[in-house]
């Protein structure tokens, strides 16, 4: 607060709440009911429901195609993440070099960031076309036959590009960014003591980009858990079948489609507990190492 | 310890500007140099220039007799002293300090030594193992100093690096800096656009302008000699007076009064005087107009005019000023007369 | 210049050429990856885009292809005018309209309601600041996705199915925007305030004529991102609107995709030409706004 804010009594009150009744009704309550719903199974015909504890959970826990699909989703979370990151790193590094073009090489790279995620899985689409699809050729031509939304690995796989295509921009403009912050004198400075770049790169610039890279670290598990859900629903068609699919696709299609209000709401849960830990482990990050000034 | 040669060096940015016309001059070894002059001038660039950082357009820049016009910075056998420290920020200060001496496979031992030795000579002992954001402005100062000197360099390099402390602070390391030059016994080169700074330290001033060398003297020439009325103005504070002159036969005019005489001159000029040059004179036969008495201890600084010409003059703090115009005369042999279309020294 | 000058600068330039090529071949390098990553991105777009151009048996035959057709014109008004759905209502202009409709309301709705708590939060010494400070941030650690079935019932529950509102305002129950100029009004220095009031200002005064004109960039910076963002929500407009007439282009991309496919002829010409047109706007505004965008995207920054 400043220090001479205005003491005006109604408002600050009238000011707040537009924005606190709609947090009332479209946060609090739902998620409250999330919570609630998680310990009660719903009759399958929406006459009624009984409270049954921690079942949903335990059943969750114990469903071994629950399992299957949260370990798909650590391993998906894990490649995207690790991809547009390094890739986006790579990018950034090299614009930030550059003279010539910069400015166009930034724009080329960053566009994509406004490309909507099910548009970007439609793309992802007519590159796997199963009879023209550019990319299912180029895999011809290696001797693999792929096969979207059918083969398990193979729809992983044009998920986890996609996925990475859709976020390298946002990294990226992070990341140049971010180096654009890191001062000239210091990089100067490092020019004078270190003779090698790829010296100077990991023991000055790298370490300086970490608070950045942290922050990106969490965006992007956030990103691969919850905002791939267009690309994945795009990518199957919306018919998830035997393919893969995240948590969050998985609280769609059980909640939304099998109607398993309890089950789909415990699911919920078990995500909104990820989430707010990887936001403490964020806040405790930042607060002990990962920042300089 | 190095000589340093600069031959007809030479920067054009690719937008065309030339940031430093084809400068050449020499550095004795163990000398102390200052680049002075205001902002934009070319100094900094030419110090880049020096350290690598700063692509050569032309010319030749030696390190004792080696060409080291492509060399990297790091095989320079340099260390440079930058205007907001540009400490390592992730890096403790013992590590900053040691960090260019781990490059240079400088064995563990001796690296300890050499820290520690930097951080006796430099009051650092206590904080070693302090990050830079823990540490105060002339904290931060002194451990980049320390990173210079633990690499016994060939030349140390100094961009404007008190620029960012408080004046007290400042006066201090100033000291401290010249002193430790002295003791080390490094070539230097110093890049400010103080003048007090310039004057205090050099073993010799260069004065730079536009891109081009004004002049290259010692601290006492620059001062007493300017070659120009653009080093006359930026040296000294307050600065020389600058006045219109007329020469007629060789003998100077300001105000109906001879000032000077000179043989070679001849028609309209620039004649200066230093503002001490002007010395109350019962008998002077220039008369000084007092508009305002600056008092600053010490001494005090009368501004008023002489004629039509703003003059300032400089008293000591017991001299009586009576009301009225105070006649005023010039200490002989205190005059430097310019071209006035050039401003260049006569 | 002196001859002895001239002839060292020659010298000089003699031992240059080994330096500069070695420059050289270090940039072409940082080139050469910035070009393969541009392509990495752009190459799927001109495909698609090419396939626009073509009739779409020349597709089924040959897949995207270095022929620019002349089908542009009747893939547009295909896409545009004849409706692609079953009860015949979503045509591309009028997802584009519902697009443009939640991009927009989303945007200033977010901003306004985020500007004005952020006000009350910085200017105002109110008793109940921290408690309503933690209400607003809690938002910010539960995405949409987590509470989305929930949240669906309560839009069922409030008839708001099929309603802009219904698209809109649970889209906004989050603090970003709040956050975002709660940093930014901090950053303000406190000596306008102080300004302010002596020169006689009240809190509604202050505001209007000093805190919003000052912030013009930031607002900027937040309705690109907001409009984005709020042009590209998909899961939410899936669940929350069933009628066609209601569909976002972003919305109707499974649609559109299962128009594709449905045919005897596969319309890819018409299909990928919606998608491209979904595309465009959002791109349009972070291409041409591109430094604003980047300022409000790194400095939300947490």
């Amino acid at each position: 607060m400043k220090r001479a804010g205005f003491a005006t009594r109604w408002l600050p009150i009238l000011l707040l709440l537009p924005q606190l009744i709609i947090i009332a009704v479209f946060f609090y309550w739902p998620a409250a009911h999330a919570v609630q719903s998680s310990f009660y199974l719903q009759d399958p015909f929406g006459f009624g429901s009984s409270f049954v504890g921690f079942d949903n959970y335990t059943d969750l826990l114990d469903n071994s195609e629950y399992r299957r699909i949260a370990w798909f989703t650590v391993v998906f979370t894990v490649l995207v993440t690790f991809f547009s990151l390094a890739l986006a790193l790579l990018l950034a590094v090299k614009a930030d070099k550059v003279i010539r073009g910069a400015k166009t090489y930034r724009t080329l790279l960053m566009w994509v960031y406004a490309v909507a995620p099910p548009v970007a899985g439609f793309i992802g689409l007519i590159m796997f076309n199963q009879s023209w699809g550019p990319l299912t050729r180029l895999f011809e031509q290696v001797g693999h036959d792929f096969t979207l939304g059918v083969n398990y690995n193979d729809t992983a796989f044009a998920m986890v590009l996609v996925s990475v295509w859709k976020q390298v921009p946002v990294n990226f403009i992070f990341f140049l960014s971010g180096l654009q912050s890191i001062p000239k004198s210091v990089r100067e400075a490092a020019l004078i003591d270190n003779r090698s770049a790829s010296g100077r790169f990991w023991d000055v610039t790298f370490p300086l980009l970490a608070p950045t890279g942290f922050f990106l670290l969490i965006i992007n598990i956030t990103y691969a858990l919850f905002e791939t859900f267009g690309v994945i629903d795009t990518l199957v068609k919306g018919e998830p079948g035997n393919n893969p699919m995240t948590l969050v696709y998985k609280v769609y299609v059980d909640g939304f489609r099998g109607n398993d209000l309890g089950g789909s709401s415990a699911q919920s849960v078990i995500l909104m507990i990820l989430v707010l830990a990887l936001t403490v482990f964020q806040f405790r990050m930042v607060e002990r190492r990962i920042h300089y000034t | 310890m190095a000589q340093v040669h600069l031959n007809g060096l030479n920067k054009v940015y690719p937008n065309g500007f030339e940031a430093l016309k084809p400068s050449s001059f020499h550095i004795e070894d163990g000398e102390f140099v200052v680049l002075v002059g205001p902002s934009g001038c070319g100094k900094s660039t030419l110090l880049r220039m020096v350290a690598g950082l700063e692509e050569i357009t032309a010319g030749e820049l030696k390190i004792d007799d080696r060409l080291v016009n492509d060399t990297d910075p790091a095989d320079r056998d340099i260390a440079m002293v930058f205007q907001n420290y540009a400490l390592y920020p992730h890096m403790s200060v013992r590590k900053n300090i040691a960090y260019g001496l781990q490059n240079r496979k400088v064995g563990k031992a001796e690296i300890a030594q050499k820290v520690a030795e930097a951080a006796a000579m430099l009051n650092l002992g206590d904080y070693l193992d302090r990050k830079p954001s823990q540490l105060s402005g002339g904290q931060r100062q002194r451990v980049a100093m320390g990173r210079a000197i633990v690499r016994d360099p060939a030349l140390f390099l100094f961009d404007e690096p008190l620029s960012n402390l408080d004046a007290k602070l400042r006066n201090q390391m100033r000291i401290e800096i010249k002193a430790l030059q002295r003791r080390l016994g490094v070539t230097s080169i110093y890049v400010t656009h103080d003048q007090v700074e310039a004057m205090t330290m050099a073993d010799r001033i260069i004065v730079m302008n536009a891109g081009r060398i004004e002049q290259i003297g010692t601290p006492e020439d620059v001062y007493h000699r300017p070659a120009s009325t653009f080093v006359a103005s930026f040296m000294g504070a307050p600065p020389m007076n600058l006045l219109p002159a007329m020469a007629n036969k060789g003998v100077v005019e300001f105000a109906g009064t001879e000032v000077h005489r000179h043989e070679a001159v001849e028609g309209p000029l620039v004649f200066g005087v230093r503002p001490e040059d002007i010395i109350p004179d019962a008998l002077g036969e220039m008369l000084l107009h007092v508009d305002i008495v600056e008092e600053l201890g010490a001494h005090r600084l009368l501004h008023g005019k002489i004629g039509a010409e703003q003059v300032t003059m400089h008293v000591g703090k017991d001299t009586e000023i009576a009301s009225g115009p105070l006649p005023v005369s010039l200490k002989p042999d205190a005059v430097s007369l310019f071209d006035r279309a050039t401003g260049a020294r006569l | 210049m002196s001859d002895a000058n001239t002839a060292a600068m020659a010298a000089a330039t003699l031992t240059q050429p080994a330096k500069r090529r070695r420059i050289k071949a270090a940039t072409l390098f940082d080139h050469a990856v910035l070009i393969l990553g541009a392509l990495f991105m752009i190459v799927p777009l001109v495909m698609v885009f090419q396939m626009t151009t073509v009739p779409d048996v020349e597709i089924i035959k040959t897949g995207p292809s270095f022929v620019i057709g002349d089908q542009l014109d009747e893939n547009f008004r295909k896409a545009m005018f004849e409706a692609s759905g079953f009860s015949g209502e979503n045509s591309g202009t009028n997802m584009l309209v519902n697009s443009f409709i939640l991009g927009i309301g989303f945007a200033v709705g977010k901003i306004v309601i985020g500007m004005m708590a952020a006000y009350a939060i910085v200017y105002f010494r109110l008793r109940f600041a921290t408690l309503a400070f933690w209400m607003i941030f809690t938002t910010l650690l539960l995405p949409l996705e987590v509470r989305i079935l929930p949240s669906y019932e309560v839009v069922q529950r409030l008839g708001m199915l099929n309603t802009y509102q219904g698209l809109i305002i649970p889209l906004i129950a989050s603090a970003t925007a709040t956050f975002f100029f709660r940093q930014y009004f901090r950053s303000v220095p406190e000596e306008l305030v102080e300004a302010a009031r002596i020169d006689g200002a009240g809190p509604v005064k202050f505001f209007v004529d000093i805190l919003v004109p000052l912030s013009k960039t930031m607002i900027a910076a937040m309705f690109i991102i907001m409009f984005v963002y709020g042009w590209n929500q998909y899961l939410w407009p899936t669940m929350i609107t069933t009628e066609e007439d209601m569909f976002t282009l972003v919305r109707g991309i499974k649609q559109i995709t299962q128009v594709m496919e449905g045919n005897r002829i596969p319309e890819y010409g018409r299909a990928n030409l919606l998608a491209i047109i979904a595309i465009i706007p959002p791109v349009f505004v972070v291409i041409f706004f591109q430094s604003w965008f980047v300022k409000g995207l790194t400095e939300s920054d947490k």
